[in-house]
């Protein structure tokens, strides 16, 4: 940059706006009422207006954990990459360690030997932690709702705040549920809670029944198991 | 194409009594199963009669093993065909006691054995004796009972532990400053193409022993399908199978085996269509395969996968105006194809040319970026070599088998469709190693595109009073008690066979399903002991696993 020109950044106030008028035209644009000057306002209570900050830079970039499980992760895969591209959105850059997610988009048929593993992944990533529910699988186990091996949806395991409902869901639902996301996110509002959901739980804390006698010496007693009711399934 | 030479100084034996004959004492009872003789043996002598089929009758591949439980008996069922003809086939049916299933492991005789018995003794409960490892394979090992026995309680409770993958190697290698070391990779990991856990140990670098463990998607595909009815209720899902876009080539197994099963005829001009779509599938899931391929062997979201992706959103946008759906297709019918092409036809036409037209250049693409690629020639030219021999004795197919130098390929041996009357060659490569594998399915890609090319020439001119998409199939399929069949078609990564047993309901008694990945993972071990890590993840991404088939 030759030394004549202008420096490229101002500090008052109105040496900016010269400029801009210079550029623009004066009086017609507003560009700079961003949304951050939206969010806060000109009222001085910063903690409640620092947690709308927070909840919009949090709605606004988020980072997915890259987890496939079934079908449903193949148009996963197509909504990330070109011409659906997730990441227009603030939402795009897939994490491959759960450490660094705050998203997971939960995308297939969970059966009953990964949601113990399902549930550490989750339980690994750092709060504030959100969770997409992508396809019928995740909402109630969909075609294989029958099966023998298959939970009956992503919330018997995980809350989850969105569903996004199809079998798979087209990459444009699936685009249309994070945005749901990312606009209740900037909203601040919290995502529902599981009601008596299958927990990671201590062999030992188990109630006693003909299944644990049976299974006592082969598992530790402080091996953490799951356990399935099936028959109090939905 | 010359197929591979047979040994010249054995007569092989040509009608069932031949191999009857062969059979000699340890032969039961015969059957009639509709693609093959059955021949009941005696339980404890499995493996002598394996053997003698395979090196004196050149049966060289065991495809698949069916488990069932009768009212009064278990059967496994070994289904057995040649390489070099795959229409030639047997069926070794081995009977074992109602209380005391037991019967003589084929380990031994054929590697692929040890899966396929792990999962009937999973599922159904049959034990097989002299089995190097018979433990569950797809179901977590605290389970309880076996699901596709006759007398499973479904709303029993299971309890499953989350173990932390123990490491055999830890109290005896704590202390020293040996290399060996155990590594988990996965069940979420993103080389694994899903959700595939990898058990290995390490010296150094190097890779001594791997071990699969899988059942992290086990659906139930086969109760699913049990519970269904022909008709209507099962070809749904078959696109859920290996579901990369591979839904056609599925329900193409499905519908061959059912029509088969129930004596359907199909429309020449239904058959035309099927064909075009199964392959329009081959090449999108071919796409995926080099895409996640390419960003297994350089590890990056890099310009290869984008690509790679972007062919499969064209192909997928034909797919859909064909079907109706992007991805779960369900667009075969028992006797057909569900609807005819899309109006206005000429306008399908023209995209489908257009797609093929500008198919050379993004294949150029693909080896100037891929093939010719140094980096990735290092990576993968010499890397998990998978010898024939060795592919045989496992079951691969498909693509791997190719790679291999095995000429084996369901669409030209065991004709099915319409493929006998087009143009096309079998791609095959000799090199036997990772990047074999990859040219053989960028070879492919050219050759499904010029079968769609012809399949289009063809449809363009079929007569317009002739174009009848469905024959006429009952409301109602009741086929016959105890017939049994056991049929394959060239699926995106190999065979995939179902077998049937029909019992005089609407619904089959038992569907079993053969996953060419389930058999294609088996080798992974063979590929890659003795290698490094980077060659290992190299080697897995060359198989083309997806998840959905081998867990089912
Ligand atoms: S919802 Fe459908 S497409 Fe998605 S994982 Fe389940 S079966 Fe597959």
């Amino acid at each position: 940059m030759s030394s004549d020109q202008e420096r490229p950044f101002h500090t008052t106030g109105d040496v900016q706006t010269e400029t801009r008028e210079a550029r623009t035209g004066a009086g017609t644009d507003n560009r700079f009422n961003s949304k951050l000057r939206e969010a806060f306002g000109s009222s001085p209570f910063i903690l409640t207006k620092f947690d709308k900050f927070m909840n919009w830079v949090r709605g606004s970039s988020m980072f997915m954990l890259q987890f496939g499980i079934a079908c449903c992760s193949i148009e996963m895969m197509h909504t990330y990459a070109v011409k659906h591209d997730l990441d227009r959105f603030g939402a795009g850059v897939p994490r491959a360690s759960p450490r660094q997610a705050d998203v997971i988009i939960v995308p297939g048929t969970i059966v009953s030997k990964f949601a113990p593993r399902m549930k550490r992944v989750y339980d690994q990533m750092p709060e504030p932690k959100f969770v997409v529910g992508m396809g019928s699988c995740t909402i109630s186990g969909g075609p294989f709702q029958q099966g023998y091996n298959v939970v009956k949806g992503a919330e018997e395991v995980i809350p989850v705040d969105i569903h996004v409902p199809g079998c798979p869901p087209r990459p444009e639902a699936l685009v249309y549920g994070v945005a749901k996301l990312q606009e209740r996110i900037a909203n601040g509002e919290s995502s529902p809670v599981t009601v008596k959901p299958y927990e990671l739980e201590q062999f030992s804390d188990l109630d006693r029944d003909e299944v644990v006698d049976k299974l006592a010496d082969q598992i530790d007693e402080d091996d953490l198991v799951m356990r399935y009711n099936w028959a109090d399934s939905p | 194409m010359s197929k591979g030479e047979s040994l010249p100084e054995t007569t092989e034996p040509t009608t069932a009594d031949d191999v009857a004959a062969l059979i000699g004492d340890d032969l039961l009872d015969r059957e009639e199963h509709v693609n093959a003789p059955g021949f009941v043996i005696r339980p404890d002598s499995v493996q002598d009669v394996l053997f003698r089929l395979r090196d004196e009758a050149g049966y060289d591949h065991l495809s698949c093993v069916s488990a069932q439980e009768y009212e009064d008996r278990y059967e496994s069922i070994y289904h057995l065909k040649k390489f070099d003809d795959p229409t030639d086939e047997v069926s070794v049916v081995v009977p074992a006691a109602k209380d005391d299933p037991v019967s003589e492991s084929a380990e031994p005789v054929f590697r692929t054995a040890d899966w396929h018995e792990r999962e009937a003794y999973d599922l159904v409960g049959i034990e097989y004796d002299d089995h190097p490892d018979l433990r569950r394979i797809l179901l977590p090992e605290t389970w309880q009972g076996h699901p596709l026995g006759l007398d499973y309680d479904q709303d029993r409770p299971q309890i499953v532990p989350l173990r932390e993958h123990a490491n055999p190697l830890q109290e005896d290698h704590e202390d020293d400053d040996g290399d060996t070391m155990f590594l988990n990779i996965g069940p979420h990991h993103p080389a694994t193409h899903g959700v595939l856990h990898l058990e290995t140990v390490l010296d150094g670098e190097q890779v001594i022993d791997v071990e699969s463990d899988i059942g992290y998607l086990h659906r139930c595909e086969e109760q699913m399908a049990q519970q269904g009815t022909y008709r209507y209720q099962i070809m749904p899902y078959p696109d859920r199978w290996d579901y990369i876009s591979a839904g056609l080539l599925n329900e193409y197994a499905y519908a061959r085996a059912a029509e088969d099963l129930a004596d359907i005829d199909v429309p020449e001009y239904a058959q035309v269509i099927r064909t075009m779509g199964a392959e329009m599938c081959r090449i999108a899931s071919h796409m995926l395969a080099v895409g996640t391929f390419a960003l297994d062997v350089y590890g990056d979201f890099t310009a290869i996968f984008m690509y790679a992706i972007r062919d499969r959103e064209k192909m997928q946008d034909l797919l859909e105006d064909l079907t109706g759906q992007r991805l779960m297709f369900n667009y075969f019918r028992l006797g057909g194809v569900v609807w005819d092409l899309p109006e206005p036809r000429e306008e399908f036409f023209e995209k489908v040319r257009d797609f093929l037209d500008e198919l050379p250049e993004a294949l150029e693409e693909y080896h100037d970026l891929i093939s010719t690629n140094e980096i990735l020639q290092v990576r993968t030219v010499g890397t998990g070599v998978l010898p024939p021999d060795v592919a045989k004795s496992y079951g691969a197919t498909g693509p791997v088998a190719r790679g291999s130098g095995i000429d084996y390929d369901l669409r030209r041996d065991d004709p099915y469709g319409y493929y006998d009357e087009l143009d096309w060659d079998v791609c095959v490569e000799d090199g036997c190693d990772n990047y074999s594998r990859l040219l053989v399915r960028l070879r492919e890609v050219e050759e499904s595109a010029k079968i769609i090319e012809q399949c289009i020439d063809l449809l363009e001119d079929w007569p317009e009073d002739e174009r009848t998409i469905q024959s006429n199939v009952p409301r109602t399929l009741r086929p016959e008690d105890d017939k049994e069949i056991y049929r394959a078609v060239e699926g995106a990564k190999g065979e995939l066979g179902i077998y049937m047993r029909a019992d005089g309901t609407d619904k089959p008694a038992r569907f079993k399903i053969r996953s060419p990945c389930f058999s294609n993972l088996q080798t992974l071990p063979e590929m890659s002991n003795g290698e490094y890590v980077p060659d290992l993840i190299a080697a897995l991404g060359s198989l083309d696993i997806v998840l959905g088939e081998v867990d089912r």
